[in-house]
């Protein structure tokens, strides 16, 4: 038998300090894709950390942000009223994600935390640096069809596969951590990384630290918004690619604009050079054709993917359409 | 058309217990003493196993035994040379990934799961090939021919015709995956005595495989199959694993149960096969086809041959003189495929249906006009009259209800933002079967009847129709007729396959039936009574507590003398989005054709089935294998993509329902496979009309609209 150790705690100090204790040990949240990984043999901690009795589930407004504990359900953000009034773009993100009763286990934490659904990544048989760093990468010469076509790298060219994380980095999220000694706050664009030299690593979580919140600006983005998702097929499916996008209007003029992409790196994908663009301009589908086109600056693709590279700019067309319409 | 349903439209007979989780599905019997198998599968794709260290694994806890080549339980066919192809546990060889080459038995399924992750092969390998469409073009690899060629009149009469056009079309494989997983529970007692219960199409022939391998006498199999989680076609045959449990019982004088888990369920009980089909049409300008080639190459195994229908409907499915017709399988190292529903002429005519589409374009016609147009009277091929065929009445009830007078010819032409709307039909046909199988009927004085069969019921609800059948001819009340099935000790009857069931066994409860009313009528006679009066007075005034019938039914002449097909015709409406290649079905309208409706309910529940599975096939499933290993890459309900509901629109049944004279008492022609043949192609048509791109090959997937 692969014996583990099951721990149940309430209180996030002392999920600290038992994870502190064993390098092992992980968290078990809502176990949608920790338990999925344990049965493929994709991991075997020694140590499963229960944190669904802590208590990190709140959904309240602080001041001019919204604070969202890491142990909220999916659903439980998704359909919260300070969410669908303030954050709809959050909301929406949420939705488009997995199915209805995997968003109502799934917590906040765990979606950050989801590895790739890269195939080799999941085949104990197959190469794969991020599994095995050093085996190889069994998707660049391989069956890359939903991989990455940002930011890649010569090890790894997997995406994150998370819907909610695109709206938090458009949404300028901040995330607040934890370990022993303290908290700290990073911002949501800095929580994934790429994969560099080091794909084994999805993000720059400490080994020894909890998500404990995150902090969100209350912004005036809830009326021109849109997350467009395309998929395989018309729900539970990941994204081929994905679109996050937001702004605020005055006399059709765009004054703030936030857009970032899924599906298509190893983090999500934030588009500034877009925003950049698009910021002080018009509305106008012109505007939109060339934020896109300045989206796929250094795009690639590695065959089967190559369609990404049309797919990608149509999609950020279309959501800010929508976002436009939405008015 | 719903006016024309039959009063005694009904519930299926087990539909509460199967929503109640009371229906009992072949891993839910508890044995005494049950223990648990777990498949140890290859990881290479071709070679040998040099080494095989079971130590660990035997060694684990709970572990009773491990069975593989190294041990050899005794099956006395696998002893002598030839027989089977694959012979489980008898081997070395390894034919493809995935392969079950140990057994781990224990006394926890949570235990011989681990066990067999301790069993450790050491191989030698040699090169392989899975990638079929490299094999094709590949002029030292293996093609066998699967049917011989056909010809009539002209060959290739396509390419000197006034309009003509040549075009490939490409199917990936497919995987049935239904949701209940495949296995077995098998118990050896002594003395040959086995019992299994199994998850089969057909209990008789589990049966007769197992008596076949084993060679003991199939009076000392019980094979017990009465619900089935659907089956598609996979449960069509006794798999190796099959075969290895039964063995592993033998081997340890317990019973064992194996339920495979999902990812083997894309390796150890077939597919649908990839297939690659060029098809060649040619037609005067007046829209008259004047020459039809179809010529098809199926995906099969190394170790075992499998073909299948592909290019059977080219043959008389339209008016025209000259047609031929190829087929050839070629061999991969993947499994060896099987039926999937609507088997081979759901492939054909993905390829065919597409086809005369693209033939109307071409000539500027109507696809619905082009179909009217040269749709034949009689069968050409067998040069006889079709039993009964109404296929323009199909047409245009269709074409009322999806609103094909909508429809503009020029594709690209219904334009709402970003969404184009499109429509297409298509036409499905499969033979209307009928085989022989046997049924007792028990009528009993306390007013029941109780009739048995050997068949099988993988979901269409075989139950409810033969219920049906009995209740309208004996006058008894639904809730008075018990039919059982899934029993091999029942009077025989063959698998669940080819929508064969209800034409065939349906036809032996008909004549149980009949037989028990002229018995009743003469006990009347002879004792005095009405010859119509109530079997139950009759019974009790001779003093029966029941009698008993049981019949032989099989078809006669009239096979000679006529073509006999079910037909189906399948009108969609999709959206497809101009920038990012989404495409929505968003309306279904599906017109079946075939004979008298039995059971309006179970039937129009196959239509759905068929619509939703064919909407898969066009839209989403595709099993994709690393061609560089010859493993699956989305062996996985995750990544291999099953329509969900948001992508199933309301679907609109509609019968003709009316009886076929001569294929048998009912009048009643199958219908599982129609309902998803052609399916697929009337998806393309409708993108096809929607956008002006032309997708041949599935699933008609957003980067092939973009593309
Ligand atoms: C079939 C399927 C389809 C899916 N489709 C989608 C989709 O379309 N879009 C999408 O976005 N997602 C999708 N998902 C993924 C789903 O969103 C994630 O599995 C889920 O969000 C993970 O959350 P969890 O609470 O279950 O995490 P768990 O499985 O419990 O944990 C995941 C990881 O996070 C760590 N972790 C959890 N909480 C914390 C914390 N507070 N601090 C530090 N580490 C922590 C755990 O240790 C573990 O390593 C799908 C999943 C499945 C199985
Ligand atoms: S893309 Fe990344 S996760 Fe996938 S095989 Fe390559 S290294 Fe592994």
């Amino acid at each position: 038998m692969i014996n583990f150790q099951y721990l149940r705690t309430s209180s996030a100090k002392s999920a600290i300090a038992l994870l502190l204790k064993d390098k092992n040990a992980k968290f078990l949240a809502g176990g949608t894709n920790l338990i999925d990984l344990m049965k493929r043999g994709v991991t075997a901690p020694e140590k499963l950390i229960d944190i669904n009795h802590v208590p990190l589930k709140q959904i309240e407004q602080v001041g001019s942000k919204i604070h969202i504990g890491a142990l909220a359900t999916n659903t439980a953000v998704a359909e919260h009223a300070l969410i669908k009034e303030k954050l709809p773009l959050l909301s929406w993100a949420l939705q488009a994600g997995a199915s209805a009763q995997l968003r109502n286990v799934a917590t906040v934490g765990g979606n950050m935390m989801q590895r790739t659904r890269c195939g080799y990544f999941y085949d104990t048989e197959m190469p794969c640096n991020k599994r095995q760093p050093g085996s190889g990468c069994g998707a660049m010469e391989g069956f890359n069809r939903m991989h990455a076509i940002f930011g890649t790298s010569e090890k790894c060219i997997a995406v994150h596969p998370s819907d909610m994380c695109v709206a938090l980095a458009a949404l300028d999220a901040e995330v607040v951590l934890a370990n022993h000694k303290g908290e700290r706050k990073i911002a949501f664009r800095d929580f994934h990384r790429l994969a560099g030299d080091t794909p084994q690593l999805d993000n720059n979580l400490k080994t020894d630290e909890m998500i404990i919140r995150l902090e969100i600006p209350v912004s005036n983005l809830a009326k021109n918004y849109h997350y467009l998702k395309v998929r395989d097929r018309a729900s539970y499916a990941f994204a081929l690619v994905s679109v996050a996008a937001a702004f605020e209007l005055n006399n059709n003029k765009i004054t703030d604009v936030r857009l970032a992409m899924g599906g298509v790196a190893h983090k999500p994908w934030r588009l500034t050079a877009s925003e950049d663009f698009l910021k002080g301009k018009e509305a106008s589908l012109s505007n939109f054709e060339k934020a896109a086109e300045l989206a796929m600056k250094g795009a690639k693709g590695f065959g089967e993917n190559n369609f990404k590279l049309k797919l990608a700019p149509n999609t950020i067309i279309e959501a800010l359409n929508l976002a436009k319409s939405k008015a | 058309m719903e006016k024309r349903m039959l009063k005694e439209d009904t519930d299926r007979v087990d539909g509460i217990l199967k929503v109640t989780g009371r229906a009992k599905y072949f891993a839910e019997y508890e044995l005494p003493g049950l223990t648990y198998g777990v498949l140890v599968t290859s990881t290479i794709t071709k070679g040998k196993i040099t080494a095989l260290d079971t130590k660990a694994a035997e060694n684990a806890p709970g572990v009773i035994a491990v069975v593989s080549h190294l041990n050899k339980p005794s099956a006395a066919a696998y002893e002598q040379e030839g027989g089977p192809q694959m012979k489980i546990f008898y081997t070395d060889k390894i034919f493809y990934n995935g392969q079950p080459i140990a057994m781990v038995v224990a006394n926890t399924f949570e235990r011989a799961t681990h066990a067999a992750s301790l069993v450790k092969a050491t191989y030698a390998k040699e090169e392989f090939n899975t990638d079929f469409a490299k094999a094709l073009k590949d002029p030292k690899a293996k093609k066998l021919q699967g049917q011989a060629d056909y010809k009539r009149g002209i060959e290739n009469a396509y390419k000197t015709a006034e309009v003509k056009l040549e075009e490939r079309y490409f199917l990936p494989i497919e995987t049935h995956n239904p949701m209940e997983l495949h296995g077995m529970i098998a118990d050896w007692r002594p003395n040959n005595q086995v019992t299994v219960y199994a998850k089969t199409q057909g209990v008789k022939s589990t049966q007769g495989t197992i008596a076949n391998v084993f060679k003991i006498p199939p009076e000392n199999i019980q094979v017990n199959s009465e619900f089935v989680g659907g089956g598609f076609g996979m449960a069509l045959r006794t798999w190796p694993l099959e075969i290895a449990t039964v063995m592993a019982s033998k081997h340890i004088g317990k019973p064992v149960k194996v339920v495979i888990t999902r990812a083997q369920m894309f390796t150890m009980v077939g597919n649908r096969p990839a297939a690659i089909q060029t098809i060649g049409l040619g037609a005067d300008k007046d829209g008259k086809l004047t020459g039809i080639t179809h010529r098809a190459y199926g995906e099969t195994s190394t170790y075992e041959n499998f073909t299948e229908g592909v290019v059977n409907m080219a043959k008389f499915m339209y008016q025209c003189d000259n047609v031929n017709t190829s087929y050839a399988i070629v061999p991969v190292d993947l499994g060896v495929p099987i039926w999937m529903r609507g088997p081979g002429e759901a492939t054909g005519a993905f390829a065919l249906e597409s086809a005369i589409d693209e033939m109307a374009h071409a000539l500027d016609m109507d696809p619905l006009d082009f179909r009217i147009k040269n749709d034949p009277e009689t069968d050409q091929q067998k040069n006889k009259p079709f039993s009964s065929k109404n296929i323009k009445e199909a047409y245009k009830i269709g074409a009322e209800k999806i609103g094909w007078s909508n429809r503009k010819n020029k594709p690209g032409s219904l334009v709402e933002g970003q969404w184009q709307t499109g429509y297409g039909v298509s036409v499905g046909v499969f033979n209307a079967n009928r085989g022989k199988a046997s049924v007792k009927g028990i009528l009993k004085a306390d007013g029941s009847l109780l009739l048995q069969s050997a068949t099988s019921d993988i979901g269409p609800g075989t139950g409810t129709g033969m219920t049906l059948i009995a209740h309208k001819l004996m006058k008894i009340p639904v809730d008075k007729i018990t039919f059982e099935l899934g029993d091999s000790s029942l009077p025989p009857a063959p698998s669940q396959g080819g929508s064969a069931t209800l034409s065939t066994v349906g036809s032996a409860v008909n004549d149980v039936c009949e037989a028990l009313k002229s018995t009743i009528s003469e006990l009347a006679i002879h004792s005095g009574m009405d010859p119509t009066a109530n079997f139950v007075e009759v019974l009790k005034k001779n003093n029966l507590p029941a009698i008993e019938v049981t019949k032989e039914s099989h078809s006669g002449k009239e096979r000679d003398n006529y073509s006999m097909y079910s037909f189906s015709i399948h009108f969609v409406q999709v959206k497809v989005h101009a920038l990012t290649g989404v495409v929505k079905v968003s309306k279904i309208v599906s017109v079946g054709d075939s004979g008298t409706i039995v059971s309006p309910k179970t039937a129009r529940s196959q239509m759905l089935g068929g619509a939703v599975g064919g909407i898969g096939m066009a839209l989403t499933e595709e099993a994709v294998i690393d061609h560089r290993y010859g493993r699956y890459i989305n062996n996985n309900f995750a990544d291999y993509h099953v329509p969900v509901n948001a992508d199933v629109p309301e679907i609109d049944v509609n019968f003709i329902n009316k009886p076929d004279p001569y294929i048998n008492p009912m009048g009643a022609k199958g219908m599982g496979e129609i309902a998803l043949i052609g399916f697929s192609a009337a998806v393309a048509n409708a993108v096809f009309n929607a956008t002006g791109k032309r997708i041949r090959s599935l699933p008609i997937t957003p980067d092939k609209v973009l593309g």
